[in-house]
């Protein structure tokens, strides 16, 4: 028989599996009750304010959301662009994908004034609204990224992987597209209204996802104990090294052209000079944190280490959760201009940069938002088979070099002899 | 039909074309609005409620619309400045290179091309035939894209329960609020609230009307003296313009 | 803030009581039909029979023509409703929707039924002195917005379409 990359679901038995499942399961229970505090007690117990309407769980929302449209790029470069390498990450990607969405949309609804009207949402349509528009971009992700793993888990399936994942991959640009242009439309604040910023999200997305993707299978293939081949991953952590620079790019471009425009100059000087915590975030984290510290490590030869490479994706999520916070909070905290060159001041906080600092149950929220994304993967991987049981470099280019096809998560019975060498390692005895 | 049901509709439609004006305080005269809509009739696009602010009859110290907002529409707040609505607030404007300084009443604009209703998902933001810019209360969500999106920072969300409303302002927690430029008494045939306190105790720098009738006192005084839009660079053409700025 | 936890606390615990009385409930207990105040008026809009079924479409029909069309003086007022219906018992201040004495919350809690109209809405007649200073005409000014009282005794606008 021919070497073949197959697919098994985890083993999921251990203490370290249940454990893991039982910190992630609190963790979702922490930002439910959080939840259900700011809706009974409405949200002045939450930092935000009518000067900053957006706080924190906006911040994990939409960063969850712009992540999920990128976890979909490990699988897109496979079936849309042909590297057939990334072939057998390809599941875990559309898994991540539709669990980080789910994550990031809970906290977006939790988050609302009246989440007990969420079926408003659902039959009152103004479709001149983005957020309209984003209802049925996120649903038809979900729908389109299921049909898409069907195409790739299922024999069925199989003949439409092509098409199906080109409509993913156009309707995942389309949707961060969308996400991009909540903030790129809003004409009123100066730290908005700019085309540049649905191009930018794009870009963003690809590093996000991909950091999480990086994070999520370094986990399981040390918690599994599945040989995991350093070819692939020298793949990704590269790939992950350009994206950053990419955004960086991006973000230069951004702040360059607004620093062109004398009527910029204000945000511009508030954001990159003299905003305090914002300036501080941009720089420390978005910037350095974000972009500069995991392009040195993956691109010297600390990226050889896997302990470097998953401190390189974390750095990136730090510095995206970073540049969220500066973008939705300190585009809000810094104040409209009402009247051009002229000084505001009235008791409603015009013209003075609003204060606002996140608390607790806010940020238990965000988090939350992450823990159910993540223990949507942990249950997916342990009942359906969504993980290679072997991505050994010598297998992976195999595959690849017949085609990408044979991948055997496909059909009912078929096992390899092999004994599962996950039986080995306990889940989390590494962690 | 009974005979009061009669003279209640004949009260109806002819008293407040009736009134000629009204004295509200010595030497200042309100001129009545168009007479207020029929019972069933619904609010009309051949009307564009406005507002003149007269800033040059403004002052620093008067704040008689927003205390007469407050007790018309209910939103008092509860001590809590960062979280507390406001419908209607006085803004202080100075040129810091002359040292030019104004005050001026700041709420929602009325916008004809709202950003609010644009943005809003659920269209709970929306504007009415004749120009009012309201929040449909029924279907807001609370999810404040709209106070994102407005130039004016004239909407409010509110953070808390609230009791005791007033019966024609009906404002609760988890939703978005802002001026209703008095639609209760707008539809009633009277002038907005801070109209009428801005002309019985403060400078009688306010006036109300309908943009689209030549002859209102609005229009006439648009006409003769012209007056600005702030942000009027977004070209969102509002419905309250200010004389003097 | 100890307040607020308190509340948060109250609204768990009482979660967690409602699950547990799910369970617990024993079967078919009879639960008292609701007692309902006295109305001012003497008759409803409509009759009984119907109002009962019907008062949620004929209110949600009307507010959307209220709010959104700008149709004022329609036949099925909340505001009117409560004017007649929400009455204060001897020596007592008029009931809040969290009473059962209230009109609107006696029968609802009897028909379990989560109504949203007065997390907005408020929930009694306003008084008198605050009704003169609100929107009742300050002269002949005005048009149309009499006093809720009248309008009960004169009975139902008509509406020409």
């Amino acid at each position: 028989m021919k070497p073949h990359v197959h697919f098994r679901e985890i083993e999921g038995r251990s203490p370290g599996y249940y454990a893991l499942l039982g910190f992630l399961g609190l963790l979702v229970l922490a930002g439910l009750v959080s939840a259900l505090y700011m809706e009974i007690e409405g949200h002045w117990v939450t930092g935000m304010s009518n000067q900053v309407v957006w706080g924190t769980p906006h911040v994990f929302a939409v960063f969850l959301i712009v992540a999920a449209s990128g976890a979909l790029n490990v699988a897109s470069i496979a079936s849309v662009f042909g590297r057939l390498h990334y072939k057998p990450l390809a599941p875990l990607s559309g898994l991540l994908a539709i669990a980080l969405l789910v994550g990031g949309l809970s906290v977006l609804v939790l988050d609302l004034g009246r989440p007990d009207r969420l079926i408003v949402a659902m039959t009152h349509y103004n479709f001149k609204s983005i957020f309209a528009w984003n209802i049925f971009l996120y649903t038809g992700f979900m729908a389109i990224v299921a049909a898409y793993l069907w195409t790739m888990m299922d024999r069925m399936g199989r003949p439409y992987g092509k098409p199906v994942g080109l409509l993913a991959f156009v309707w995942r640009l389309v949707l961060t597209t969308g996400t991009g242009s909540i903030f790129g439309w809003l004409v009123a604040r100066q730290a908005y209204d700019a085309a540049i910023m649905a191009p930018m999200f794009i870009v963003f997305s690809f590093a996000y996802g991909l950091a999480i993707f990086l994070l999520v299978l370094l986990a399981a293939y040390r918690w599994t104990g599945r040989p995991l081949g350093d070819g692939l991953l020298r793949r990704l952590k590269n790939l992950l090294g350009i994206f950053a620079a990419a955004s960086l790019y991006f973000v230069a471009i951004f702040h360059l052209t607004n620093l062109y425009a004398a009527e910029h100059a204000g945000v511009e000087r508030f954001i990159l000079l003299d905003g305090g915590v914002y300036t501080a975030l941009f720089w420390g984290g978005q910037v350095l944190v974000g972009y500069l510290l995991p392009m040195a490590i993956v691109f010297s030869g600390l990226g050889r280490s896997r302990g470097w490479i998953a401190t390189a994706a974390a750095l990136v999520v730090i510095g995206g959760l970073a540049q969220m916070y500066v973008t939705i909070i300190g585009g809000q905290a810094y104040p409209l201009i009402l009247f051009p060159g002229k000084e505001v001041s009235s008791s409603f906080f015009d013209g003075v940069v609003a204060d606002y600092a996140p608390s607790l149950p806010e940020v238990l929220l965000g988090v939350g938002g992450i823990a159910i994304a993540l223990l949507g993967v942990a249950v997916a991987v342990r009942v359906l088979r969504f993980l290679p049981e072997d991505l050994r470099d010598e297998l992976v280019e195999a595959q690849a070099a017949a085609g990408g096809e044979g991948g055997s998560g496909t059909a009912g019975g078929e096992r390899p002899g092999g004994a599962a060498p996950e039986a080995a390692a306990a889940p989390g005895s590494a962690g | 039909m009974s005979a009061t049901d009669t003279s209640r509709r004949r009260f109806l439609t002819g008293a407040a074309a009736a009134a000629a004006g009204l004295a509200v305080a010595p030497g200042v005269f309100l001129m009545p609005l168009a007479q207020a809509r029929r019972a069933g009739e619904p609010a009309s696009s051949d009307v564009r409620w406005g507002l003149l602010v007269d800033t040059t009859r403004c002052s620093d110290g008067c704040d008689a619309c927003v205390r007469a907002c407050k007790e018309e529409n209910g939103w008092e707040g509860v001590g809590r400045p960062r979280t507390d609505a406001q419908w209607i607030r006085k803004v202080k404007v100075r040129d810091p290179r002359t040292g030019h300084t104004q005050s001026l009443p700041l709420m929602c604009q009325h916008c004809k091309h709202p950003p609010c209703v644009d943005v809003c998902p659920t269209a709970a933001s929306m504007k009415r035939a004749d120009g009012i810019v309201l929040v449909d209360k029924h279907v807001c969500i609370g999810c404040r894209y709209c106070m994102m999106a407005c130039p004016y920072k004239a909407r409010s969300f509110i953070h808390e329960d609230v009791h005791d409303q007033r019966a024609h302002a009906p404002r609760g927690k988890g939703t978005v609020e802002s001026c209703t430029l008095c639609v209760h008494r707008v539809d009633a045939g009277r002038v907005p609230a801070c109209v009428e306190a801005c002309a019985a105790e403060g400078g009688g720098a306010l006036v109300f009307g309908d943009l689209k009738d030549p002859s209102s006192e609005i229009s006439r005084r648009l006409a003769a003296h012209g007056a600005e839009e702030i942000r009027a660079d977004l070209g969102l053409d509002t419905g309250v313009r200010y004389y003097g700025i | 803030m100890r307040g607020v936890t308190a509340k948060t606390g109250r609204a768990l615990a009482l979660l967690a009581l409602v699950a547990l009385g799910a369970m617990a409930r024993p079967a078919a207990a009879e639960v008292p039909k609701p007692k309902l105040p006295p109305a001012k008026g003497e008759k409803c809009v409509e009759p009984t029979e119907v109002m009962r079924r019907k008062h949620m479409a004929y209110l949600l029909h009307q507010r959307d023509d209220t709010l959104r069309r700008g149709i004022r003086g329609g036949k099925y007022s909340l505001r009117e409703c409560l004017e007649c219906h929400v009455t204060a018992q001897p020596g007592k201040p008029l009931p809040t929707y969290g009473s059962p004495e209230h009109f609107c919350s006696a029968c609802h809690r009897y028909a379990a039924v989560h109504i949203d109209c007065f997390s907005c809405h408020r929930d009694r007649p306003e008084p008198e002195a605050a009704r003169a200073g609100g929107p009742a005409p300050a002269d002949g000014l005005t048009g149309r917005t009499l006093p809720a009282r009248t309008l009960k005794v004169l009975g139902p606008v008509e509406v020409k379409p």
